[in-house]
């Protein structure tokens, strides 16, 4: 796994999680999924618990923790007790614990929507939630694949934006840039307009949205900018249109 | 001289509290979960506090590099409304679990109802299952025969002494608690409870072992500075600086340690870093 690429079942991630362990650790969290496999409800307490007893680092050796597409330690192990819940009971209890959750927690959920089976209506219900926040960890949480799979196009659009304003890296985003639509393109280069005109930076990953449709007149107008009397207008434009690869 | 005010609600405090006790010598605390000053009606209500506690109180501590700790419960007053306290004594589990959750508190008794007995017994045994320690007050009113009556309690369902810290005690309680094994913990307020003056006397007497002294600031008249007023208090009275530092420092880490999740080290923070994409921060740009 590369800090990259998101796993996407549960052996994955156990073998990924078991070689970052040392002895108690595994021991505890072996004795955590028996727990939980006899009795669901356990998980109520061992979730929370999870990252002073496996740890909080970046999962894969060498990661960047401060990267918020980079899955941690500790999501991997709540994933993988999400992942002991049986089936009938896990849509409550995974909903009880993002509730209940502190960040690190609700990102733990969300990831775990990678790799364990839980209904559309309640990922939906969770990846709104997370999308509503501004805490980068969330947001970036919930535009994996298994996020990005429940939202329409509208959503999805509206989860990019999202993105661009929390300063997210687009291209990591799951679904970018296969399922971006013209509306998107379109509402990204009048984010980017909006933005040089009150002089303005932004990222260069808006381009793979735009020009996946590029929407020739809002392009005219972003490149008529270069020529605005206002200095810090033509200033952001030329910036803005000499990132575009 | 480094302190720890192991009893301080920050919540109802402002952030230039925190500011002016980083000041002080404060680099670490303990927040309990108590009573808001009106009742709470919807278990909700308790969920979004605790949240605060772990999340949004630990991030403003951060910013002026105190470490923040809390503890979780039910309190007394809000035992008494039964119904109420069945559905948060039922989500409690949850919230003792997290990070930085160092003992079960502030319980203990307010009026010493039924109901009041119930929850604190249903607390004790939430306590054993957690593997933390218990933050007890004593009462406001019949000070002395609620603190007998918290020490029967504990004794009778077993929670060992050095595991509970016995919180707003005088010169009548610490008689009964001396012998106890348990902490004994001062909250220094303005004008109730115990004054430096009265804290000096009282460790002058029983010395400083199992002694804990705390602000208790809170939304009420009170002072988050009144433990670097005790240190100030103690130096003039003669005592060393390592008797000092055993109350200040040594005692609390010693109790609330015992949770095993006392975390001292606070990282340092970016002056424009965000809690959840929030800052306390009053900046333009
Ligand atoms: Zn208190």
């Amino acid at each position: 796994m590369t800090d990259q690429t998101a796993p996407t079942d549960p052996a994955e991630v156990t073998a990924h999680l078991d070689a970052r362990l040392d002895d108690d650790a595994r021991a505890w969290f072996a004795e955590s999924r028996d727990r939980i496999g006899d009795d669901p409800a356990a998980v109520r307490v061992l979730f929370p618990a999870v990252s002073r007893r496996v740890g909080r680092g970046p999962l894969a050796p060498g990661g960047d923790g401060d990267d918020p597409f980079v899955w941690h330690r500790d999501d991997a192990g709540r994933a993988l007790l999400l992942a002991a819940v049986d089936p009938g009971a896990r849509p409550g209890e995974l909903r009880d614990c993002y509730t209940h959750g502190d960040a690190r927690e609700r990102r733990g959920v969300l990831r775990s929507l990678e790799v364990v089976e839980v209904d559309d209506e309640v990922t939906a219900e969770l990846v709104d939630d997370a999308l509503r926040t501004n805490d980068v960890r969330l947001v970036a949480a919930a535009l994996g694949p298994a996020g990005v799979a429940v939202l329409d196009d509208d959503g999805f659009a509206q989860a990019v934006l999202k993105a661009v304003f929390v300063d997210l890296d687009l291209e990591r985003i799951a679904g970018i840039p296969d399922r971006v639509t013209p509306e998107l393109s379109r509402m990204m280069a009048d984010f980017v307009h909006e933005r040089v005109a009150a002089g303005r930076a932004v990222p260069a990953s808006v381009w793979t949205v735009i020009d996946r449709h590029p929407p020739a007149d809002r392009l005219a107008a972003i490149e008529a900018e270069r020529d605005h009397e206002d200095p810090h207008r033509a200033a952001a434009a030329a910036a803005a249109l000499d990132a575009r690869p | 001289m480094r302190i720890f005010d192991p009893h301080v609600h920050m919540t109802s405090r402002t952030t230039d509290d925190y500011e002016a006790m980083a000041d002080s010598g404060v680099t670490a605390i303990v927040e309990p979960a108590f009573w808001l000053g009106q009742p709470r009606t919807s278990v909700g209500s308790f969920v979004d506090y605790f949240a605060s506690l772990v999340g949004w109180e630990p991030y403003r501590a951060a910013q002026f590099g105190i470490a923040h700790h809390c503890t979780i419960a039910l309190n007394p007053k809000e035992a008494n409304d039964t119904g109420l306290a069945r559905e948060v004594l039922e989500v409690l589990p949850r919230w003792l679990a997290k990070d930085r959750v160092v003992a079960v508190g502030e319980v203990g008794y307010d009026s010493m109802t039924p109901a009041e007995d119930d929850a604190f017994s249903a607390q004790i045994a939430l306590a054993a299952d957690a593997d933390l320690p218990m933050l007890v007050h004593t009462p406001h009113r019949d000070k002395l025969a609620g603190t007998r009556r918290t020490l029967d309690v504990l004794a009778e369902q077993d929670f060992p002494p050095e595991r509970s810290i016995i919180d707003h005690n005088n010169e009548l309680t610490v008689e009964v608690l001396a012998d106890t094994g348990c902490w004994m913990a001062f909250s220094i307020y303005p004008d109730t409870k115990v004054d430096e003056r009265r804290m000096v006397a009282i460790l002058q007497e029983y010395g400083t072992e199992r002694m804990l002294v705390n602000s208790a600031a809170d939304w009420g008249r009170s002072d988050p500075l009144k433990v670097s007023k005790v240190v100030a208090a103690m130096q003039e009275a003669g005592f060393s600086d390592d008797d000092i530092s055993t109350v200040v420092w040594d005692n609390p880490v010693a109790a609330y340690g015992q949770s095993g999740r006392l975390e001292l080290d606070v990282p340092g923070q970016e002056a424009d870093s965000t809690f959840e994409g929030s800052s306390i921060r009053r900046t333009s740009g």
